[in-house]
């Protein structure tokens, strides 16, 4: 793709935000297949995990007795696909009682108002 | 303007159908361009062509069918959230070997590229849910 091609493929700004907990609904694994799909597309992705979607990162899930798939660790395959700029909300996280050392990875935590101020600069806000 | 919806909840157990159908026809009405609906989660379900309601309430999933044959708007539903409900088209129904398809007229099944693109092709992408 040449510097003047006006042509090629466009680049939009994807947030997919969670909100819900990682089992009890389907919610945040569809999600995150959405999110994948974003990333495969090549769009510019963020994702959010705020109010219950915090707990979809808390190290320790064990969903042997459940039959459910523990999908916690696909989250990590987000890089991959070239999505690496997750969000965890601060007041979800000091509301559930978490810390950053209970997440299972590495994410940037940011307080609601920050947070607010990045999905303005959103063209495409996923909410699932 | 160019809208895109995505519904995420099924007929009747959610108002979010009936809301995101009425803004689709409203926005219509008012000059837009509804450049895509994408059904996902539990919303792949008003695409099921065996829905029965009674008579006396709206026919939620003949209101989508007759928004795409009447307004030409493209109504997707996720292949993957389909799948895993039993929504399935003629050529789904062969090559998963089972016995029936449901997909309701004007409805038709694709992968979530289609939401992506709609996302970039839309001004605006408006989602309905719970």
């Amino acid at each position: 793709m040449s510097k003047g091609d006006q042509t090629g493929p466009q680049i939009r700004r994807f947030m997919c935000v969670n909100r819900r907990a990682p089992y009890g609904t389907s919610y945040a694994l569809e999600g995150l297949e959405a999110t994948l799909a974003a990333g495969a597309f090549n769009q510019d992705v963020s994702v959010v995990f705020m109010d219950d979607g915090v707990f979809a990162l808390q190290r320790g899930q064990d969903t042997s007795s459940t039959g459910l798939k523990d999908f916690s660790r696909t989250w990590g395959a987000l890089e991959s696909c070239g999505v690496e700029k997750l969000y965890v909300e601060r007041e979800s996280l000091e509301q559930r009682g978490l810390s950053a050392q209970d997440l299972i990875m590495t994410v940037r935590i940011i307080d609601a108002q920050a947070l607010g101020m990045l999905m303005e600069q959103q063209h495409v806000l996923l909410n699932f | 303007m160019k809208f895109s919806l995505l519904v995420n909840e099924g007929p009747y157990q959610h108002q979010a159908s009936d809301t995101a159908w009425h803004f689709a026809r409203a926005a219509i009405e008012a000059g837009h361009e509804i450049t895509r609906v994408f059904f996902y989660h539990d919303g792949v379900h008003n695409g099921s062509r065996l829905s029965s309601p009674p008579t006396d309430d709206r026919n939620v999933v003949v209101r989508w069918s007759e928004l795409a044959s009447t307004h030409e708007v493209d109504l997707v539903i996720c292949v993957a959230a389909a799948e895993r409900r039993g929504i399935v088209d003629a050529a789904a129904a062969r090559r998963l070997h089972k016995d029936a398809d449901n997909l309701a007229p004007g409805f038709r099944i694709s992968g979530l590229g289609q939401l992506v693109q709609m996302g970039v092709e839309s001004d605006r992408l408006l989602v309905f849910g719970d």
